[in-house]
C-alpha cells in the first residue's frame, strides 16, 4: 500500500442556516429528501471516508450535484465541513489557524479550476506567476521562475497575451502552469477539462499524464466523465448524492460494479481498453503459445492471442515467469458488454 | 366623521416647541464645535485657495497647453483634445476665463475629496452585507434630499464660504463613486476570487491584486458620475459664496439676463463634456485586456 497523503474521515457537509442542529439526525441516517423538506437544509456530503495515495492520480467521479466539487474544496478548506476530519501530510487541516492555512495553500496545495479561474486583467505570464507572487516573490522573479512551466505546457510565445485572447484549451494550460509553478506536492483539479472540446480534452489528458510521469504529484482529479476517469485514474472513487458508493482501481469498478447505478455507468465502456490480462486469466502454469504481459489490456492481448494457432497465450509477470493462461474465449467474454438483466450474482461481487 | 377629515396632528404648541428645541440644540452645537470644525477644515480651505490662485495666476496659454496635455493623456484621442482646446478658447474669448478657473479649482478639489473618501467607503461596503445595508439608505438620502436642506446646517456650522460650498458639492457628488466601487467589487467573478483564495492570497492581496483591478471599469464610471454631479452643483454652491461660473448664472436669474445665463451655463456644459469624454476614454483604455478575440 502506497503512502497516504490525504485522508478524509467521516466528513459531513450540510448547507443551510444551522447545519449543526441537524447534524445528529443526518448521522443517524436521515435522508437527503427528508432533510430538505422538513428542515430546509441541503445535504452536501455524507460520511465520506477516502484515502489518497501519494504520487498517484486519484479520481473522484460523479454526476453534477453529487458533491464532488464540494468534496475537493474541503481539502484546502475553501469550504468548511460540518463535521469530520481532514488530514493532509499528517496535519489536521481543520486545526490550522488562518495564517497556517494560508501557508499550506501557498506552498503545499495548488488547484486547477473548471472555468480556469484566471485573472483576466493579467497577462499569461503574470497569471502563471501568480502563485509565486502571492508567496511574496517579486513579480519579475516569479515570471522568470514560472516561464519554464509555460514552456512545458506549450505556451511559449504567449507570455504577453491576455487570457481572453486564448482558446479554452490554452487558457486551461495557463491554469495548469500556474498550479505547477508553486511546486506544491498536491494538485487539486476540479473538472479541469470538462469545459473543453472532446479533442482538446484528450490532448490535455495526454499533457497531464506526460507531466505526471515525470513529476509524480499527488493529484486529486474531479470529473463527471467515466472515460476520463478510467484513462487518468490510478484509483477511482464514485460519488452519488453526497455519498461515496465505490472506491477501487479502474478494473475493479468495471469488473465488479457495486450497484446498479455504477453498472449503468460502466456498461457502455470499452472494456478492452481497461481490463488487463491478469484479471481474466486462469491462474496456474503457462501454455503452449505466445506470451502476454500480465498488465496488457485486453484490446492488445486479443491481437496476440488471435494470431496464435492454439488460440491461447501464457500470462507472464514482470520477470517473464508464467503466472497463468488466457484463451480467446476468455478475452472475448470479458470484453463483451454485460447483459442488462443478467444474473445478479455474476455481476456483483 | 369629523375626526376622519382632520388628521390627528401634533398640537401646534408642541410642534413649535419641538422645532425650537431642535434649532436651539443645533445652534448650541454649532457654537460649541463650529470653530473646531473650521479649524479642522482649515488646511482644505488653504489648499483650495492656493489652487484657485494658481489657476488664475498662470498665463492662459500655459493652462490651455496643460488642458490639452491632460486630455491627450486621458483619452489618446485627437478629437477630444481639439474639442477641449476650442472650448477653452471660446470660454476665454467670451470673458469667462477667471470664473471658469475658479469652477475648475473647486470641481477638481471636490472630485479628489470624493475619491479619497468614496473609494475606501465603497470597499468597506463591499466587505460585508451589514455594512451595505447601513450605508445604502444614507447614500439615498444624500442623493435625494434637496440641496437647500443640507445647506442650512452646513451654513450654520461653517458660515458662508468656500469650505461649506465644497462640503455641499461633496455630499451631493459622492454617492455614485461609493455605490459603483461597491458594485464593481461585488461583481468580480467568483472564480477569480476563489483562485486567489486557493493560492493563499490574504485580504490585502485579494483586494489590491484582484478585486480593485477587476472593478476599475465600474469605479471609473463612478468617478465620471461624481464629476458630472459636482459640476451640476456649482450654481447652488455659488449661493453660499463659492466663486465661479455659478455666480453669473445666479445673477442672471434674479435680473433676467438671458445672454449672460446662457453663456455661463454653456461654459459649465463644455467643462462637463470635456471631463466626461476624457474620463470615459481613460476608463475604456483600462480595459485593454477585454479586447481579445473570443474563440468560443
Amino acid at each position: 500500500m502506497a503512502e497516504t497523503k490525504i485522508s478524509i474521515e467521516k466528513l459531513y457537509k450540510i448547507f443551510g442556516p444551522r447545519p449543526q442542529s441537524v447534524l445528529a439526525a443526518v448521522q443517524q441516517g436521515m435522508s437527503k429528501q427528508q432533510l430538505l423538506e422538513e428542515h430546509n437544509h441541503v445535504l452536501g456530503l455524507k460520511d465520506i471516508n477516502i484515502e489518497v495515495s501519494a504520487r498517484e492520480i486519484s479520481v473522484i467521479m460523479g454526476l453534477s450535484g453529487s458533491g464532488k466539487s464540494t468534496l475537493i474544496r474541503h481539502i484546502n478548506r475553501l469550504i468548511e465541513p460540518t463535521s469530520g476530519r481532514i488530514m493532509v501530510n499528517g496535519r489536521d487541516v481543520l486545526a490550522l489557524s488562518r495564517e497556517e492555512l494560508i501557508e499550506v495553500r501557498r506552498h503545499s496545495i495548488s488547484m486547477v479550476f473548471q472555468r480556469f479561474g484566471l485573472h483576466v486583467h493579467k497577462t499569461v505570464a503574470e497569471n502563471a506567476a501568480y502563485g509565486l507572487a502571492i508567496q511574496g516573490m517579486s513579480i519579475g522573479q516569479a515570471k522568470e521562475q514560472s516561464r519554464q512551466w509555460l514552456d512545458r505546457v506549450g505556451l511559449s510565445g504567449f507570455e504577453n497575451h491576455y487570457p481572453s485572447q486564448l482558446s479554452g484549451g490554452m487558457q486551461q494550460r495557463v491554469g495548469l502552469a500556474r498550479a505547477l509553478a508553486t511546486d506544491a506536492e498536491i494538485l487539486l483539479m476540479d473538472e479541469p477539462f470538462s469545459a473543453l472540446d472532446p479533442l482538446i480534452r484528450t490532448d490535455m489528458q495526454q499533457v497531464l499524464l506526460g507531466l505526471q510521469e515525470e513529476l509524480h504529484k499527488t493529484i486529486v482529479f474531479i470529473t463527471h466523465d467515466l472515460d476520463e476517469a478510467l484513462r487518468l485514474g490510478d484509483s477511482i472513487a464514485i460519488l452519488r448524492d453526497g455519498a461515496l458508493i465505490q472506491q477501487g482501481n479502474p478494473q475493479d469498478i468495471i469488473l465488479h460494479p457495486a450497484d446498479d447505478y455504477i453498472f449503468d455507468f460502466v456498461k457502455d465502456i470499452n472494456r478492452g481498453r481497461v481490463i488487463e490480462a491478469q484479471s481474466v486469466m486462469t491462474p496456474g502454469a503457462g501454455v503452449d503459445g505466445p506470451n502476454v504481459a500480465h498488465d496488457l489490456v485486453l484490446d492488445e492481448a486479443l491481437q496476440v492471442v488471435s494470431a496464435a494457432p492454439s488460440g491461447e497465450a501464457s500470462v507472464v509477470d514482470a520477470e517473464g515467469n508464467a503466472i497463468g493462461s488466457v484463451s480467446l474465449k476468455q478475452i472475448i467474454d470479458a470484453m463483451a458488454r454485460p447483459a442488462e438483466d443478467g444474473d445478479q450474482e455474476a455481476r456483483y461481487r | 366623521m369629523e375626526s376622519l377629515l382632520e388628521f390627528p396632528s401634533m398640537d401646534r404648541q408642541d410642534l413649535r416647541d419641538l422645532k425650537k428645541a431642535i434649532d436651539g440644540g443645533f445652534r448650541d452645537f454649532s457654537r460649541e464645535f463650529g470653530e473646531m470644525l473650521e479649524n479642522f477644515f482649515e488646511p482644505l480651505l488653504r489648499f483650495l485657495v492656493w489652487f484657485e490662485k494658481l489657476l488664475i495666476a498662470t498665463p492662459w496659454p500655459v493652462i490651455i497647453l496643460v488642458i490639452a496635455g491632460l486630455a491627450w493623456l486621458g483619452s489618446r484621442s485627437r478629437t477630444v483634445v481639439i474639442g477641449s482646446v476650442l472650448s477653452f478658447l471660446a470660454i476665454g474669448y467670451f470673458g469667462m476665463w477667471q470664473d471658469t478657473m475658479s469652477t475648475l479649482a473647486i470641481i477638481s478639489v471636490a472630485t479628489l475629496l470624493c475619491i479619497a473618501v468614496g473609494i475606501p467607503l465603497g470597499i468597506l461596503m463591499a466587505r460585508s452585507d451589514r455594512m451595505q445595508t447601513a450605508i445604502t439608505p444614507v447614500l439615498d438620502i444624500m442623493q435625494t434630499i434637496p440641496a437647500f436642506v443640507y445647506l442650512i446646517p452646513v451654513v450654520m456650522l461653517l458660515g458662508i464660504g468656500k469650505v461649506p460650498g465644497l462640503i455641499a458639492v461633496c455630499i451631493y457628488a459622492i454617492p455614485p463613486i461609493v455605490r459603483l466601487t461597491n458594485l464593481g467589487i461585488r461583481l468580480v467573478e467568483k472564480e477569480a476570487l476563489e483562485a486567489a483564495d486557493a493560492f493563499g492570497a490574504d485580504y490585502r492581496q485579494k483586494l489590491f491584486g484582484v478585486q480593485i483591478p477587476l472593478a476599475l471599469p465600474n469605479i471609473f464610471a463612478g468617478v465620471n458620475q461624481t464629476i458630472m454631479m459636482a459640476l451640476s452643483m456649482v450654481v447652488i454652491a455659488s449661493m453660499i459664496g463659492v466663486a465661479g461660473l455659478g455666480v453669473p448664472v445666479l445673477r442672471s436669474i434674479s435680473n433676467q439676463y438671458l445672454a449672460l445665463g446662457l453663456m455661463n451655463g454653456l461654459a459649465i456644459v463644455a467643462l462637463a463634456i470635456i471631463f466626461d469624454r476624457v474620463s470615459q476614454r481613460f476608463g475604456q483604455r483600462l480595459q485593454r485586456h477585454r479586447e481579445g478575440v473570443d474563440h468560443g
